[in-house]
């Protein structure tokens, strides 16, 4: 299995969100990430994107894991709660700007895919919450990325856009690549088994984790 | 365009439409300067021999009003994630915002400074002097910011943190700016005080992109 993730365990500002958590994705596969609200299903993604490391287990992808941050970074697009968009900027020029970041120039194609091309030249704060995020997600596409984290991809999207998501997604599994869609409605996207997070039994801690300690979180909160 | 340079247009351009806080600060130093005539009397003498102090702490002042939002907008649309997860390196990223930042805030405090001379009965041989402290000591100021606004990205209301942190950093950057004014203004020679800034100013470039990524990189977890 091209992504392996073994045993794995998360940790959000001291709490053990989630622990043991093992499964696999192949390519060309997309499974969709399930559970309650708080269960860990947010900082699963940021730690598969390697932004937050994991508190333990094991995370591989095609032989490399995230604490090899440059490798890890061409593999992963990561799309989270929020979109990256700035107000002040148009709706392309917010797009041409990751384009560059991401070295290339080509922003027809994602505006395209997700039906911007006719607000391109709209300030991002005149766009409505579902324009923001099809704009976020068009930022998927200007970088070819083996693995794709979404976080909650169809909140605030109308139908017509959940099934040009559902295209893009489906065109991406088609070229060889592999998503991880966290999501609370039933997207049609895979025949296969959910990811199913669910809380750790009550007072588990992780070995070789800090103590919680009492100074520290008074200190911060 | 490389990706480095989107990111240096993209922070101007930010800085530069509304919202963006970058006549702000030019605004702030002008009044701060024109209330010391008003506060200390008009007496030339008196004037002349607090101006390089006053214009100094003015600038620093100056330049702390904008650090708050040097990441802390990035970091509130989600940008600064994604730019983690980019191929620019997270400390060239700190760089390029750093110098957007001088660019945006300390030039034009360099611009308008010798204006302000005059209204403080500066000496005439200690302008030449001004203009070269401030242009070799003002990158400094936005350079130690950037860590101040690294430490203080998740806080709210941390501006006023952020102060607190970078105040103190400021003091060589002061003590040998102001020398540097004083001297010419006394007819003492400014070069050994203008060398020790541009050393100051030359090790603060070198050193802070490290120190604020790694800020950055704990508070993005």
């Amino acid at each position: 299995m091209p992504l392996m993730v073994e045993d794995l365990s998360c940790r959000r500002d001291g709490r053990l969100v989630f622990a043991g958590l093992s499964f696999g994705l192949a390519d060309g596969e997309a499974r969709l990430l399930q559970g309650p609200n708080g269960v860990g299903k947010s900082s699963l993604l940021r730690t598969l994107a390697g932004l937050v490391p994991a508190a333990g287990g094991r995370i591989t992808l095609d032989d490399t894991d995230p604490a090899e941050t440059d490798l890890w970074a061409e593999r992963v697009a990561y799309a989270g709660h929020l979109d990256a968009v700035k107000p002040q900027l148009t709706v392309e020029e917010n797009l041409r700007f990751w384009a560059a970041i991401h070295g290339t120039t080509a922003v027809a194609p994602a505006l395209e895919a997700f039906d911007l091309a006719a607000i391109a030249g709209r300030p991002a704060h005149a766009c409505s919450a579902g324009q923001k995020r099809r704009l976020g997600l068009a930022r998927l596409l200007l970088a070819r990325r083996r693995l794709w984290l979404l976080d909650e991809p169809t909140v605030a999207l109308d139908r017509a856009a959940v099934a040009r998501l559902l295209g893009v997604v489906s065109d991406h599994l088609a070229a060889g690549g592999m998503a991880l869609v966290a999501t609370h409605v039933d997207l049609a996207l895979t025949a296969a088994p959910p990811v199913v997070l669910a809380p750790p039994p009550a007072g588990r801690t992780h070995p070789g984790a800090p103590a919680d300690d009492p100074f520290l979180e008074g200190a911060f909160a | 365009m490389s990706a480095a340079t989107a990111l240096l247009a993209r922070e101007l351009q930010l800085a530069l439409r509304s919202g963006g806080g970058a006549g702000l600060g030019l605004a702030f130093f002008l009044i701060v300067v024109l209330l010391v005539p008003l506060g200390i009397g008009p007496d030339p003498a008196r004037l002349a021999g607090v101006a390089p102090g006053t214009l100094w702490i003015a600038a620093l002042l100056a330049c702390l009003l904008s650090l708050d939002r040097l990441f802390q907008a990035d970091a509130e649309d989600g940008a600064l994630d994604i730019l983690a997860l980019s191929p620019l390196p997270l400390e060239a990223i700190v760089a390029l915002k750093a110098l957007a930042h001088w660019l945006t805030t300390g030039l034009p405090l360099v611009a308008v400074a010798p204006l302000l001379g005059v209204t403080l009965s500066l000496p005439t041989p200690a302008f030449a002097w001004l203009v070269g402290a401030l242009v070799v000591g003002t990158p400094a100021l936005s350079f130690l910011g950037a860590i101040g606004a690294a430490v203080t990205v998740g806080i709210r209301r941390g501006g006023l943190l952020l102060s607190i942190l970078v105040l103190p950093l400021y003091l060589p950057t002061l003590i040998f700016g102001a020398r540097v004014v004083t001297a010419a203004a006394e007819g003492a020679d400014p070069v050994p005080a203008l060398l020790l800034l541009a050393g100051i100013t030359l090790f603060v470039l070198a050193a802070a992109p490290f120190a604020a990524a790694a800020a950055l990189r704990i508070n993005l977890r």
